[in-house]
């Protein structure tokens, strides 16, 4: 299929307080591509991600997902096609058990009871966690409350798969696995961070943000090369690209 | 108690309601229309019943040993709710003082004979509460709940009760940890600081709310929360419902305290 595509035509977003979060922003992501958002604090990558889903409407310009445009009656079939996956697990995972988490989505899409359980199995065999699956969220460690957030997306076969700070809170062991698996995803899939390794890893095209519009886009390694432009965005060269001297 | 203690404490009761053992692996149902049954049974004896009473401290004591439920934790938490009772018969021996009975020379009054009946049944039903929730875990009583009719907006808020009591705790826990690291002995602790930090611990919530919101449009939360069917009544569970339908109308209808009593004065003759 070569039409899970998502389009920002000239979008602009102002919140209610009069804060102009997005200023214009235009990009095409087409089928298969992973690309990471990045910029500084505040510069509107959050408010980027709320509106690949439609909780957040543009206050001008058009927002594209596959081939619906996003309006309050295409909401609900593009919250089919993209998934996200938000930073604080805490907050993705409102279920008492990890199961009935995971199978909350596909039980949402109206599947039989043997569909379900087999989605549910195969999202928590995807991210290592099927040991998991009658505990009670508050019992995890951070890490697994984290790959049990991203299998309650997957578990709805989502054609693009949208992430906000996916390795915040974990350790390194658990970071490594996580960029791991998301490099066996074959979704499209959008990722915003600070941790520009993991961009490196996981993704070909890197978006720059500053203020509510688009200052660079292009491939990663050339991107996340150019020292000043990072450096003008908060940013730092990723460390894996840092040659530290040893004294 | 500090608030860490009383956070575990809270964690103690969830902990134990993940044990495996033959009680625990009873269908939910089960348990709750027998606690219902047993609530009812309980409750409905008159108010100067005292005697019939006490053969159903079995129910409890049963559920507890075989349920390996500590049994001191119980008492405890029993032990902790008890003022509220307490408050309600205090007034009855003062108020109902006829004599109702002479125990070894000294006149009993109607109303300390209904006060030890409230305590006794509260003490009942507050331990059959909490060993239902010992038992079954949280959940399972919702989903049960569920299952037996009862209204989806009503099952749903005590799900999120339970899966959010712990993150708001934790929430909590660190904002008072918080102010301890830079309040110096006294200073830092009065009502008004307390009442910013409520204030605070508001808003974080209202935010919380929003985005857990959102994360449940994105899997296309539609206004009621779905469950899966839950597996059918096993011969256990309905051996279970069986005996204590029995127990429970035996220890109503006939006076088996004093029964055993009569018994026991034969055997000493």
């Amino acid at each position: 299929m070569s039409h899970h595509l998502v389009e920002f035509k000239n979008v602009f977003f102002r919140y209610p307080d009069g804060t102009e979060a997005l200023k214009g922003i235009s990009f095409r992501i087409t089928h298969g591509e992973s690309v990471g958002i990045v910029g500084a604090n505040g510069a509107g990558k959050s408010t980027l991600l709320l509106h690949m889903n439609g909780y957040l409407m543009p206050t001008s310009g058009t927002v594209t997902i596959s081939d619906l445009s996003l309006t309050k009656k295409t909401r609900q079939d593009i919250r089919r096609k993209v998934g996200i996956v938000f930073q604080n697990p805490d907050d993705q995972l409102f279920m008492p058990t990890v199961f009935d988490d995971v199978a909350f989505g596909p039980l949402n899409l109206g599947m039989d009871e043997t569909h379900v359980r087999e989605r549910v199995h195969e999202a928590l065999r995807l991210v290592n966690s099927l040991d998991l699956c009658n505990k009670p969220p508050h019992h995890l460690s951070g890490g697994q409350k984290s790959a049990v957030a991203i299998a309650a997306v997957i578990s709805m076969e989502p054609d693009i798969l949208v992430m906000d700070e996916p390795a915040a809170n974990l350790d390194p062991k658990s970071r490594r696995s996580l960029i791991t698996l998301l490099k066996t995803f074959a979704h499209s899939k959008i990722v915003a961070s600070h941790d520009l390794d993991l961009i490196l890893d996981v993704c070909q095209r890197c978006i720059v943000i500053k203020d509510g519009a688009v200052v660079a886009d292009g491939p990663a390694d050339e991107i996340l090369a150019n020292k000043i432009l990072l450096e003008e965005n908060n940013l730092e060269l990723p460390l894996s690209r840092q040659n530290i001297k040893t004294p | 108690m500090t608030f860490d203690e009383k956070y575990f404490n809270i964690g103690h009761l969830d902990r134990i309601s993940y044990q495996d053992t033959c009680v625990h692996r009873l269908d939910p149902r089960v348990k709750v229309i027998a606690t219902m049954l047993f609530l009812i049974t309980v409750v409905s004896f008159p108010k100067y019943e005292v005697v019939a009473l006490f053969p159903f401290f079995l129910f409890p004591v049963l559920l507890m040993t075989i349920g390996e439920i500590p049994i001191l934790f119980i008492v405890k938490k029993v032990l902790l709710v008890s003022p509220f009772a307490v408050f309600i018969g205090i007034f009855n021996p003062f108020l109902d003082t006829r004599t109702a009975a002479v125990i070894a020379g000294i006149p009993v009054s109607a109303g300390w004979i209904s006060f030890v009946a409230i305590m006794l049944k509260f003490s009942l039903t507050i331990s059959a509460a909490i060993l239902l929730i010992a038992t079954t875990s949280f959940p399972g009583v919702c989903h049960a709940l569920r299952q037996l009719g009862f209204p989806s907006l009503f099952t749903a808020q005590l799900l999120f009760l339970y899966r959010y009591l712990f993150v708001l705790m934790e929430e909590s826990m660190r904002i008072i940890r918080a102010r301890d690291m830079r309040s110096f002995g006294k200073r830092g602790t009065g009502v008004k600081v307390v009442v910013r930090l409520i204030g605070i611990l508001f808003l974080r919530t209202v935010d919380r709310a929003e985005r857990i919101y959102y994360a449940m449009l994105s899997r296309g939360f539609q206004g009621d929360i779905l469950s899966l069917k839950q597996s059918h009544l096993r011969t256990s569970d309905l051996a279970f419902m069986a005996v204590t339908i029995a127990l429970l109308t035996v220890f109503r209808f006939f006076r088996v305290t004093e029964q055993i009593g009569s018994f026991a004065q034969e055997l000493l003759r």
